[in-house]
């Protein structure tokens, strides 16, 4: 022992040395630094709340997205859904899922598209009108490219599921995506209720 | 203590090893070893890979920060200034609005910044991930987070603080595209935008920033110290706990650049405490290492050399910076000669010494070869003494009133004799930054051979060959205790055994 030029080895080295997935640590450090971004835009949406110049002021042009935000939610339990059933093997199922999220994280971004339409065409209200215009669509488009985003990422895993490439070792992956949709998801209550609630 | 024992890889001491799966590789596990010996310098096995976590996100963050680089420089080239062909970002390193605004920065010099930091952000969020990632999921066995060596806890504190800090700056700069290109009224004060808001957003990254720097800087420290002291690190719980703590109060100080906006008696006294509680963990940093150099058997070699003068400089920067944090002093000398003279302090005799001691430790794992030591001393000697002429001087101009961002200035304000000695010292430390590149160019064809471990260090980097294979390890060590090469040379009185 005392010319080795071995790492020492612990004697208790049977116990078994488990450390966190990846994907997962990295994905909390993603939604870290998002998070960080989005509180910015939510800083400056509260901090000019009531500083606009001129009109339409957001009590008299929104209303509660009450059917997107649903649907949004409900998303939620869909994803979290596949992600279960993959771990217990069933692909079938989880693609099924999949494509309940997918639909309606869609019908979210449908709500998001009538909304902006009767804001720009009705309400006249566009990013350079005020203020409020500047940044409600900066923080609700924010909102929106992330879902995306994501929706972008669960297609592609809707895809590899149907053509049959997905099987119960890839759940750790599908659980990665399914925090960053349960991230946008919970993004949005923040949105909803400063820019619906609050801001209104 | 003083073997010098060519320590080659892998280890054959098969007793001793925990074997991923000896079996499928052949009859025997000394068969194995044996073959194992030859094969791993040229051929890594699949499992012992051991880079960082995410090579692909780290060749994607490395590519980003560094096209971020060039489009900020292509602005000389590229874009459209007030007087034709190129022209540099001229809105300052702050970029207050409504400087920025289209109409008082035309042309593009600004939309390359914007867009410039704006990517390499991106690529620094994106390696602080990768460093988070490879922290926590690629220990070696036994590395609990207790046992790993300072400098990952502090590139792991530092990593968490880009998430927080940068991003702020990257949404700060998509507000900006916006406002710039297509019409939207962040910081346009014509619309009821607000200028204070743009300095708030940018200074909620620009302090984090400044300690996203000197982490990595007490990192090296924390590593040279203990090694040239020949003593372990005194109090390594409360330099975790410091470290950690300086993370999170360094979120709550951006204001005290702001002192003159005019926040308010609320505003400022919040910050100014902030600030003066932030000294706190940094002084309980400060005399842990002195704690460790005390009673030790200090060894001046280069890389001890500067950290000394890291320890004395960071100290005096400091201090002048709890100065700076009582704002009505601040008032006094905001954007004045003595605010230049703070922040090189702590940038030049802090992070910039710390690099250079860096530098001497880590040249001779990174390369295979010592650097040449009487250099060194001329280089730290030279460069200790220019930088006292130029910065020590640089206070007093400030205090007389000199401002900030002047190139010139009346003749009889008294200003000259100092500004004089600070440009000498400034030709010194230039002198002394030539030996150093001389240094780094000449030992690396000439150096003498290094060895693994030429410093008789503890922590496991000392264990690998110099330079190290890309595999790293060709066998994965598992530890016991914080300083696994002690353990190693002494087993007749191992760390573990007062753990």
């Amino acid at each position: 022992m005392q010319t080795s030029n071995t790492i020492p080895v612990s004697a208790d080295s049977g116990e078994p040395w488990v450390l966190p997935h990846r994907g997962i640590v990295g994905m909390w450090c993603l939604i870290a630094a998002e998070s960080a971004i989005f509180l910015i835009f939510v800083v400056a949406y509260i901090f000019y709340l009531g500083k606009n110049l001129s009109g339409p002021l957001p009590s008299q042009v929104l209303e509660l997205p009450i059917v997107g935000t649903i649907c949004l939610l409900s998303s939620s339990f869909t994803v979290h859904a596949a992600v279960t059933a993959l771990r217990k093997g069933n692909v079938r199922r989880c693609t099924l899922a999949l494509a309940l999220t997918i639909l309606l994280g869609a019908a979210f971004l449908l709500t998001t598209a009538k909304e902006w339409h009767y804001l720009i065409y009705e309400a006249g209200l566009t990013i350079q009108t005020n203020l409020f215009g500047t940044t409600y669509y900066s923080l609700v488009g924010l909102h929106a490219t992330h879902v995306v985003v994501g929706l972008l990422l669960l297609i592609a895993a809707f895809l590899f599921s149907l053509s049959g490439r997905v099987t119960e070792a890839h759940a750790d992956r599908l659980e990665v995506l399914s925090l960053y949709w349960h991230f946008v998801d919970a993004i949005w209550v923040v949105v909803f209720l400063v820019v619906y609630v609050i801001g209104r | 203590m003083h073997r010098r024992k060519p320590w080659i890889l892998p280890p054959l001491q098969p007793r001793n090893l925990h074997l991923p799966n000896p079996q499928r590789f052949g009859h025997s596990r000394l068969a194995y070893l044996a073959a194992l010996a030859q094969l791993c310098q040229r051929h890594p096995p699949p499992y012992l890979r051991n880079q960082l976590r995410a090579p692909r996100l780290n060749a994607f963050s490395f590519w980003l920060s560094a096209f971020g680089g060039f489009l900020l420089y292509l602005s000389y080239f590229a874009a459209s200034g007030l007087y034709g062909a190129g022209s540099a970002p001229d809105v300052g390193w702050f970029a207050y609005a409504p400087l920025t605004a289209k109409v008082f920065s035309p042309g593009h010099s600004t939309d390359y910044w914007t867009l410039a930091v704006l990517m390499s952000g991106i690529g620094t969020t994106g390696t602080a991930i990768n460093i988070v990632a490879t922290t926590i999921c690629m220990r070696c066995k036994g590395m609990t987070l207790t046992r790993m060596p300072l400098l990952v806890w502090l590139y792991l504190v530092t990593s968490c603080m880009v998430f927080v800090a940068v991003s702020p700056l990257s949404a700060a700069q998509i507000m900006l595209c916006l406002d710039r290109y297509i019409g939207s009224h962040f910081f346009d004060t014509q619309a009821g935008g607000s200028a204070v808001l743009w300095m708030h957003f940018f200074w909620i990254f620009g302090h984090p920033e400044v300690y996203i720097l000197i982490l990595p800087s007490f990192a090296f420290i924390n590593e040279i110290v203990p090694v040239f002291s020949r003593k372990a690190i005194f109090g390594y719980p409360a330099m975790v706990a410091a470290s950690v703590g300086i993370g999170f109060i360094s979120l709550s100080v951006w204001a005290h650049h702001m002192f003159t906006v005019g926040m308010g008696p609320a505003g400022n006294t919040f910050f100014v405490f902030a600030t003066m509680v932030i000294s706190v963990p940094t002084g309980i940093k400060m005399f842990n290492w002195l704690a460790t150099i005390w009673g030790g058997k200090v060894i001046y070699r280069v890389p001890m050399l500067f950290a000394v003068g890291f320890l004395f400089q960071f100290l005096i920067a400091g201090l002048t910076g709890i100065m700076l944090s009582v704002a009505p002093f601040d008032w006094q000398l905001s954007a004045s000669y003595f605010v230049v003279a703070h922040f090189h302090y702590v940038i030049v005799g802090g992070i910039l010494f710390a690099l250079f001691a860096a530098f001497y430790y880590w040249y001779p794992k990174m390369t295979g070869r010592m650097m040449n030591e009487r250099l060194g001393k001329w280089h730290f000697w030279l460069f200790v003494i220019g930088f006292h002429v130029t910065f020590d001087f640089m206070h007093i101009p400030g205090l007389l009133g000199m401002p900030r961002r002047v190139y010139t200035y009346e003749a009889g304000r008294g200003w000259e004799i100092w500004n004089l000695l600070v440009g000498i010292g400034a030709i010194i430390q230039g002198i002394a930054t030539l030996i150093f590149v001389y240094n780094l160019i000449h030992s690396y064809f000439r150096g003498k051979e290094a060895g693994p471990d030429p410093w008789d260090a503890w922590t496991l980097e000392w264990a690998t060959p110099s330079p190290p294979p890309s595999y790293n390890f060709a066998i994965e060590p598992s530890i016991t205790s914080r300083r696994p090469l002690w353990d190693l040379k002494h087993p007749e009185d191992p760390d573990s055994s007062y753990e």
